[in-house]
């Protein structure tokens, strides 16, 4: 979700008070969604947001993210029809109105705003639009256009979620720190995080995206494809670093196809009138030139400024230390989602928040996955589950079974061969540790994956399930019975 | 990394198949050589079947209550591509009498304590007995080598069988596996799913096992919780629990459902009078050697039937029935009394698991004494779990003892294919009329059945009666046949 603004202290026109089971702060994934179990479980709950439910995840995060990775492949397409016509399709000549392909997006958005409200409602639990300070464990003000409300709750759930992590040097906007891609004079370089590129009215002729992870790689794509010059600055060796370079290759290859130019090795150091100004490993400056900076260099738990510092909870690095029932060190107080640790992701938020509403309701849930599972919405998709054959191989001898998708029906007529599905299993008793793909549409196996990981699947388990044919999920029985030594298909 | 598979192990005397009884390990994990990885039951024995060599268990084949045919897999071993660690012969430790492999460790079923009771002695046995079809009514019956396994038979792998047992330890440091749902029932449960072992594929812990551990649990909550218990009531409960028969309770069960539908049993009952025997007995006892055993009743008793079988061959004897005959008895052809010179008394003991019948074999070359030892060592085997398959077949009449639990009567079912079985009563003193006078007198009966099919009940009472008489007058038994 979004910080709440630290320096809102506006003029109290009215003063109530309120007292509640549970206090959710933040409408995110995780806080609507323990909203929502909350109340099915007759708890009496309030979440406060200032801004519409679903936090970043639905308002400037994964949705809207989406929506243009789509608007944009969808307009690659057009061109690559209109230029190469791999198909026998004509078009001619196709343009992209990205304002109202953002308002496409908005309006998918408001949909979702308004779904969440409404799911909330039907249980009964309360929204409050405000900003929410912290007085104590059980005490928080919730500051909004109408007033102010004293809200005390039995039990306190901070779910504040995450922001763009800025880089001092480098600031959002026009040094407010603010995210709002103002703050510039026309012309001059703008600074932005991910939410500013979501809500461009324009495609920016230079965008220079400074950091080569999952969210820059993404934003990053979809603008080359919508036209957009990019160059990818990243200060480490590879993009992508959390995976192997066998997963990120064709990521590479893509962007290399779409003339993005990728600088890994080198660090951003400043803005100045013309661009961004980096050095490379041997400290040699140069600029490269930019209408927009996008700055993706992470996010950071939003921990300060609405006075949860002030309780003294038990940190674990920058966020909050939970246990398995998403406890802090505070009796009643209860954390979820982003504010509580890696992977920063919407899917682990919403899971701790059925979880943390079904223990305040005295049940014995626990947050305990085997796997999060991770995806990367680049061109191709990247999909990891578990562990990767590298982390697998610590700890026990492991087999992996790698699948090409150039030996797969439907990607061929997908038009998009590129990628593999590879799985990873420990050697004694074929217990699956890890699948991970690559390839266009991979991400909507990751249920497959995580499935099997949560049960308990052996690769016996995988390679004996009738796999639809001919779908890209067949890949996943073949990678397993390429682990067990009998392909069929390769 | 090799694979080597372990097929279902031949145990000799024509046994074509066997029931998986447990499995003592997981897939995937590491055992040594020797290391008990399953143990099968035939009509004998349960027959432990270790690792041949150090390896990692790959696939085990079949659960619980599975009939699996000599000579189809069991289970599968990840080995060393190497050899040379193998010894040329490594001499294990089991009894050299294994005929098919040497690493097979028989044992009999765990047994029960064997309280020996002071008026029959001898390990605790059962009023009804399980048919134990010795190697020469087999080799008649079935050709010697199992038939290759047909897929049908072959119980699929990786689906285990509630077993309420605990699987195989996970190796250190593993999480354990456990669906989202065992994982949900667990905490609810207040149970730490790291001290659950797994018994489904890759020591994955299953339902079944959070069941076994859960009914642990209640069993364990029981005592002192009843709040009924004080006033003599337990709270309605129209519950019920459904339990598997497997393992030695099936066979059992297939065991007595043959011998009573195809034997017609005749029963017959007499008292004994036991006075001077047990007079006889006291004496023995009280003046016998230093290491010399206890004697009990059933060496007498083995005694007085070695000395009148001679005139009862049909008593000490198998039915071999023919070739097409269905077990319900209807004929087929022509069915064969096969009358043994040797007596093999079998001595129905009851263990924890169900009814073994260790057998004394070849009584008739026996002293009272020596027979007394060689019960006594049976007894324990059989207490133990260590008694050989040797010690557990062949038997050609079978004894069965309740001890002090032994009643007035008992109706014994043959131990098919015998034709005689012999029920020893409780031993109480009764007054009896002699000589004009009531006077207190041990009396003990004998509960007998007979296969009616090849034994009239004039003879069977015939054969009780001379029974009763070496008994009643104990020298008898000492002095030779004329």
């Amino acid at each position: 979700m979004t910080a709440p603004e630290p320096n809102t202290t506006p003029e109290t026109t009215a003063t109530s008070a309120v007292h509640t089971g549970v206090l959710i702060i933040g409408g995110g994934p995780g806080g609507y969604v323990a909203g929502i179990r909350a109340g099915q479980l007759g708890l009496d709950a309030i979440v406060v947001d200032p801004q519409p439910m679903g936090g970043t995840c639905l308002n400037v995060g994964c949705i809207p993210s989406k929506a243009l990775i789509h608007a944009a492949d969808e307009f690659a397409v057009a061109v690559a029809q209109a230029t190469t016509a791999p198909l026998g399709i004509s078009v001619a000549d196709p343009t992209v109105d990205l304002a109202k392909t953002v308002a496409w997006k908005d309006g998918i958005v408001g949909r979702l705003n308004r779904g969440v409200g409404g799911l909330l409602a039907k249980v009964g639990t309360t929204v409050m639009v405000g900003t929410a300070t912290v007085i104590d464990g059980k005490t928080v003000r919730v500051t909004s256009d109408d007033g102010t409300t004293t809200v005390t709750a039995d039990h306190l759930i901070i779910a504040t979620g995450s922001a763009p992590a800025e880089l001092p040097h480098i600031p959002f906007g026009g040094g407010t720190g603010d995210d709002a891609p103002t703050g510039f004079d026309a012309g001059a370089v703008e600074v932005i995080s991910s939410t500013g590129a979501l809500a461009l009215s324009e495609v920016p002729k230079r965008l220079v995206v400074v950091g080569g992870g999952y969210i820059g790689l993404e934003l990053g794509t979809a603008f080359a494809k919508l036209g957009s010059a990019v160059t990818v600055v990243e200060a480490e060796a590879e993009l992508l670093s959390i995976y192997d370079r066998e997963l990120t290759r064709p990521i590479s290859r893509t962007l290399r196809s779409l003339g993005v130019e990728v600088l890994t090795n080198t660090r951003a150091k400043s803005v100045d009138g013309d661009g961004l100004v980096v050095t490379d490993q041997d400290g040699a400056a140069r600029t490269l030139a930019a209408d927009k900076v996008l700055v993706t260099v992470g996010r950071r738990p939003v921990l300060t400024g609405f006075g949860v510092e002030h309780l003294g909870l038990t940190m674990d690095g920058p966020f909050l230390q939970v246990d398995e029932q998403c406890r802090t060190s505070m009796h009643n107080v209860w954390a979820i989602g982003d504010v509580t640790g890696e992977p920063m992701l919407a899917h682990r938020a919403m899971k701790q928040g059925e979880v943390v509403a079904e223990a305040i309701a005295g049940q014995t849930s626990a947050f305990d996955p085997v796997t999060i599972p991770a995806i990367v919405f680049t061109d191709p998709e990247i999909v990891s589950v578990g562990l990767s054959p590298d982390d697998a191989a610590n700890d026990t001898a492991t087999i992996v079974g790698t699948f090409p998708l150039s030996a797969n029906g439907r990607s061929m007529t997908l038009n998009a061969d590129g990628g593999f599905v590879r799985v990873v299993a420990r050697a004694d008793d074929h217990l699956v540790l890890g699948i991970q793909a690559v390839g266009q549409g991979v991400a909507e196996l990751s249920a497959a994956f995580g499935l099997a990981l949560e049960m308990g699947a052996r690769l016996e388990d995988i390679a004996d399930t009738i796999h639809a044919h001919p779908t890209v999920g067949e890949g996943f029985a073949e990678a397993a019975l390429t682990a067990l030594g009998h392909p069929l298909h390769i | 990394m090799g694979q080597l598979t372990i097929k279902v192990p031949d145990v000799g005397e024509g046994i074509a198949e066997v029931e998986l009884v447990s499995w003592s390990v997981a897939e995937g994990q590491p055992v040594t050589r020797n290391q008990i990885v399953a143990e099968v039951m035939t009509d004998k024995a349960t027959v432990e079947v270790p690792a041949p060599v150090d390896g990692v268990v790959g696939a085990l084949t079949g659960g619980v209550g599975d009939v699996l045919l000599v000579g189809s897999p069991l289970f599968t071993l990840e080995v060393e591509g190497e050899t040379g660690e193998r010894t040329a012969d490594p001499a294990p430790p089991e009894p050299p009498s294994q005929p098919a492999n040497a690493a097979i460790i028989e044992r009999a079923m765990e047994a029960a304590a064997a309280g020996s009771s002071d008026s029959v002695g001898g390990p605790n046995t059962d009023a009804a007995t399980h048919s134990v079809p010795t190697s020469s009514a087999n080799d008649g019956e079935q050709p010697k080598k199992a038939p290759p396994a047909p897929q049908h038979r072959m119980a699929p792998a990786a689906t285990p069988v509630p077993s309420g047992r605990p699987g195989a330890p996970r190796p250190e440091g593993r999480r354990p596996t456990a669906t989202p749902a065992v994982r949900r029932r667990a905490r609810d449960g207040g149970i730490d799913l790291r001290t659950v072992s797994g018994t489904g594929p890759a020591g994955r812990i299953t339902h079944d096992d959070l069941d076994a551990v859960f009914a642990a649990a209640g069993t364990g909550g029981l005592p002192g919780s009843g709040v009924g218990r004080s006033a003599g009531l337990r709270p309605a409960d129209d519950g019920f629990d459904d339990q598997p028969i497997v393992g030695m309770r099936r066979k059992i069960a297939q065991q007595m459902v043959s011998s009573m539908s195809t034997i017609p049993h005749i029963t017959y009952v007499e008292a004994v009078d036991m006075t001077a025997l047990e007079e006889l007995r006291a004496t023995l006892n009280t003046n016998r050697a230093d290491g010399q055993p206890k004697l009990t009743v059933l060496p007498f008793l083995v005694r007085a039937l070695v000395n009148h079988l001679p005139d009862f061959p049909q008593m000490n004897a198998h039915v071999l029935d023919a070739e097409g005959q269905n077990n319900q008895g209807r004929q087929g052809g022509t069915s064969t009394l096969r009358l043994f010179g040797g007596v093999h008394v079998g001595i129905a003991a009851q263990t924890d698991a169900g009814l073994v019948v260790p057998v004394l074999r070849n009584a008739e070359a026996e002293t009272i004494w020596s027979a007394a030892g060689r019960i006594g060592e049976l007894a324990e085997a059989a207490r133990t779990g260590t008694a050989g398959r040797e010690d557990l077949t062949g038997s050609t009449i079978t004894i069965s003892s309740l001890g002090s639990l032994g009643g007035l009567v008992s109706t014994p079912v043959i131990n098919k294919p015998e034709t005689t079985i012999v029920g020893v009563n409780k031993m109480t003193t009764e007054p009896v009329w002699i000589d004009g006078a009531f006077v207190p007198r041990k009396i003990m009966n004998l509960s007998s059945s007979f296969d009616h099919r090849v034994i009239d009940g004039w003879d069977a009472a015939r054969f009780i009666q001379a029974i009763k008489q070496s008994l009643e007058q104990p020298a008898l038994l000492f002095v030779d046949q004329p």
